[in-house]
């Protein structure tokens, strides 16, 4: 397979090539859900300290408006993504597990989509701080499902220079197509977010790295940036997981991000292109971030698509309107298949970091299938596959001696981030990446 | 609306292969090798396949349940050391030596070590070793293919009775053409009869390009690395190819070293064997360049005409060492910004 690579297309070395499965959505143009009549807003959407909330049980509020605020540096504030009464601050659940504190809204009968606040600013006056600041402000973080808060991964630390903004429209992830069709549809906010970021990085270019299996949004892309020579727009090979971070700067760079660090270290800093949509989006007109494009779809669905849902809007209603009857047992996974979550409840909800809601139903196709699993038989195709270079099968062999500290200390199971590839591929059925998911949190709970 | 929800962690989606997936490709591969040498030596290589490949799967059952283990008989790796245990034996060889040969190969070869997965060496090729170990004469005793007889009559020593030694028969027995050219001292079969078969040797050795047709079709479909045949032949003829060219009047060419013997056979369907491989691409390397130079090395320098099933046991004792050697390497330990 590494033969033919180069002749494939640009990519990084090893990974997958599991089936796209995006016709379901891929061609569908993003419409809009009305609103849900009640809306819960989880204090912590993001990676950080939770926001702090602004209002109290009975207060009206209007939609755009901030309901908490970001609590110090690493954190960021949540605006209200509809019109009407906060109705209290509770513990709900989340997709996570436990129960977290999220703010309630009851929604004004007959709200329009029309935003009521805003913070205009003159971008064009604003220094890279202040940038950063705003961006902090609007609420934005990282649109591709691990919410990192966008304005701490635009803050290159002192001592660093990062020379290129990467911008992921990868979207390896099977099944979802939101970001294909903002690239299609919203090219404009994209380019206007990448400048944008550029300038909050303080990165001279720009590149923009996206799947072959998107030509329609290659050719949107580039005909945005036709004669600006700082954004470049590069067609990726379509191979999973092409737009994680580290391979993505591999595949367009040919950088590595050193074991343990973090790409500005080596002058790279790594977006989604849902997330440059947001920012293009949102700075220009002073707005929070309170709605985004995700992709619903899976066998269990009977009108898949892509729709703009505001951050709040609680599973159950997404699915009904969506037409998920709900009489088979079935997966509800937020974001894709190889990376997302099942939901133990329907009244979680969406919230920012979504891309997805898949309702993959038992058994359908081979592919969700996952027959007992069996010894290891020594195939290498783990290794095969594993783009970060481990020996998963050894590392496997480990974890069921539960060595974890010999996983972690000869065989870098910390550079493991868990894509699932191994899993993917193992024909023993050997729930690998689970096994290092588990080694891994076992070894952090031991040095703590 | 009260839907049953699943819990499970991620992926949520799976390659549709399976362990039962590839071995059945590797049985149905295995399939025509049968096939021709059946044609070949007739009904006596029918018996031999047969009692090899039913014993491993009796003796394979017969371990899951002293182990209180779930029987394994579905994976059908037994059945693929059967099959290639008779196909690594003269086609005359006795019945009975089969069966025990078989029952060691499983044994000793696999059960003793924890079943499939475990094995650090071919099952196959540890029965084979037995057999040579313990019945030398059978194991070495060589029958001329196409005999005019050979759908109706047993071969004279496959149905020798249990515990006995056959008497050899000189009227069948010739020599194989690695012997010859050992023994004999030259070559005196023509290339084109070792691709096609033609030939004295064991069941499954004669027909050269059956066998890489074969071990292509499970290469296609991934049940065999590819890099295994690759590094087995590419190292056998290499090494070949510098004695030759040394020396082209002592040493044969590196087309028959290929042609000849159990080669091709054992880089496609013995040394690919996955539990007693490396698991590790730079490792299969080495590993298979070891074992196509042992091969060649044993020919022509050892006691014995043919090394391949040697070379394939030293490369899977070899296997912890390499191991320690050879790792993937990964991303982000060594190649800073663009250097």
């Amino acid at each position: 397979m590494s033969v033919l690579s180069f002749l494939g297309g640009l990519t990084f070395p090893r990974g997958i090539e599991p089936p796209g499965r995006k016709d379901q959505t891929r061609e569908q143009p993003i419409r809009r859900l009305s609103f849900a009549p009640r809306m819960v807003l989880p204090l912590t959407q993001h990676f950080g300290r939770p926001a702090r909330p602004l209002v109290t049980r009975g207060q009206e509020v209007v939609r755009g408006e901030p309901i908490a605020e970001a609590d110090g540096w690493p954190s960021v504030p949540v605006h209200a993504p509809v019109t009407g009464t906060v109705e209290g601050v509770e513990l709900m659940p989340t997709a996570r597990g436990p129960k977290t504190e999220a703010i309630l809204l009851r929604t004004a009968p007959g709200d329009s989509q029309v935003v009521r606040w805003h913070r205009q600013r003159d971008l064009d006056a604003l220094s890279r701080r202040e940038l950063i600041d705003a961006i902090q402000d609007a609420g934005i973080v990282g649109q591709g499902g691990a919410s990192f808060p966008t304005h701490l991964k635009l803050s290159v630390p002192d001592g660093y220079a990062v020379d290129t903004l990467v911008v992921n429209g990868c979207e390896c992830e099977p099944f979802l197509s939101a970001d294909h069709r903002l690239m299609v549809e919203a090219t404009e906010w994209i380019i206007t977010g990448v400048r944008l970021a550029m300038r909050a990085v303080g990165a001279p270019q720009a590149v923009i790295g996206v799947e072959d299996n998107k030509p329609d949004a290659v050719a949107a892309l580039q005909a945005a940036v036709a004669g600006d020579d700082a954004i470049r727009v590069t067609q990726l090979k379509s191979k999973y997981p092409q737009g994680s971070e580290k391979m993505l700067i591999k595949a367009l760079l040919d950088r590595e991000v050193p074991s343990g660090g973090l790409p500005y270290e080596i002058g790279a800093v790594v977006n989604n292109i849902g997330t440059m949509a947001q920012l293009g989006y949102l700075l220009p007109r002073g707005e929070g971030l309170i709605e985004r494009v995700i992709t619903v779809a899976g066998p269990g669905v009977e009108r898949p698509g892509n729709y703009r849902v505001p951050v709040g809007t609680p599973l159950r209603y997404l699915l009904e309107a969506v037409g998920f009857e709900g009489d088979d047992p079935s997966r509800i996974i937020l974001g894709g298949p190889m990376m997302g979550n099942t939901v133990a409840f329907l009244d979680v909800p969406v919230t920012k970091g979504v891309s997805g809601v898949l309702v993959l139903p038992e058994g359908v196709g081979d592919e969700t299938e996952r027959p007992p699993t069996q010894p290891c038989i020594r195939c290498g195709r783990c290794v095969e596959v594993c783009p970060v270079g481990l020996n998963p099968a050894e590392l496997g062999r480990l974890a069921a001696k539960r060595q974890y500290q010999v996983m972690e200390e000869r065989f870098h199971l910390n550079d493991c981030f868990e894509c699932g590839c191994c899993s993917y591929v193992c024909p023993s059925n050997i729930p690998l990446v689970q096994y290092f998911r588990i080694a891994k949190s076992l070894n952090r709970e031991r040095a703590s | 609306m009260r839907p049953r929800i699943e819990i499970k962690t991620s992926p949520h989606i799976k390659e549709p292969d399976s362990v039962e997936r590839i071995m059945r490709s590797v049985v149905l591969a295995l399939l025509p090798v049968c096939a021709f040498s059946v044609y070949q030596f007739g009904i006596s290589v029918a018996a031999l396949l047969a009692v090899t490949t039913a014993t491993a799967v009796l003796t394979e059952q017969l371990f899951n349940r002293l182990s209180g283990r779930p029987s394994t008989i579905g994976d059908y790796s037994a059945v693929i050391t059967g099959l290639l245990l008779a196909l690594t034996l003269p086609p005359a060889f006795p019945l009975w030596m089969a069966a025990v040969s078989a029952f060691v190969a499983i044994a000793l070869g696999k059960a003793l070590f924890g079943g499939l997965g475990y094995n650090p060496f071919n099952p196959a090729l540890l029965g084979r070793a037995f057999a040579a170990a313990a019945f030398p004469e059978a194991a070495s005793t060589w029958t001329q293919a196409g005999l005019a007889d050979r759908f109706t009559e047993f071969l004279p020593s496959t149905l020798a009775p249990p515990f006995s030694t056959p008497a050899s028969v000189d009227a069948y027995t010739t020599a194989t053409p690695l012997a010859e050219w050992k023994f004999e001292g030259g070559i005196a079969t023509e290339t084109w009869d070792l691709m096609i078969g033609t030939i004295a040797g064991s069941a499954g050795e004669t027909s050269a390009l059956l066998v890489l047709a074969c071990g292509l079709f499970l290469v296609l479909r991934g049940a065999v690395n590819w890099r295994v045949p690759v590094s087995v032949l590419g190292s056998a003829a290499a090494t070949a190819g510098v004695f030759y060219a040394l020396d082209p009047g002592t040493y044969p060419d590196p087309l028959f070293v290929l042609a000849s013997g159990a080669l091709m056979l054992g880089a496609f369907f013995m040394a690919s064997d996955m539990s007693s491989s490396p698991v590790t691409p730079a490792g299969i390397w080495i590993y298979g360049i070891l074992i196509g130079f042992l091969t060649v090395i044993i020919r022509f320098f050892g006691g014995l005409p043919e090394g391949v099933m040697y070379a394939i046991l030293l490369g899977n004792a070899a296997v912890p060492l390499i191991e320690r050697i050879a790792q993937p390497r990964m991303y982000g330990l060594r190649k800073g910004r663009g250097q």
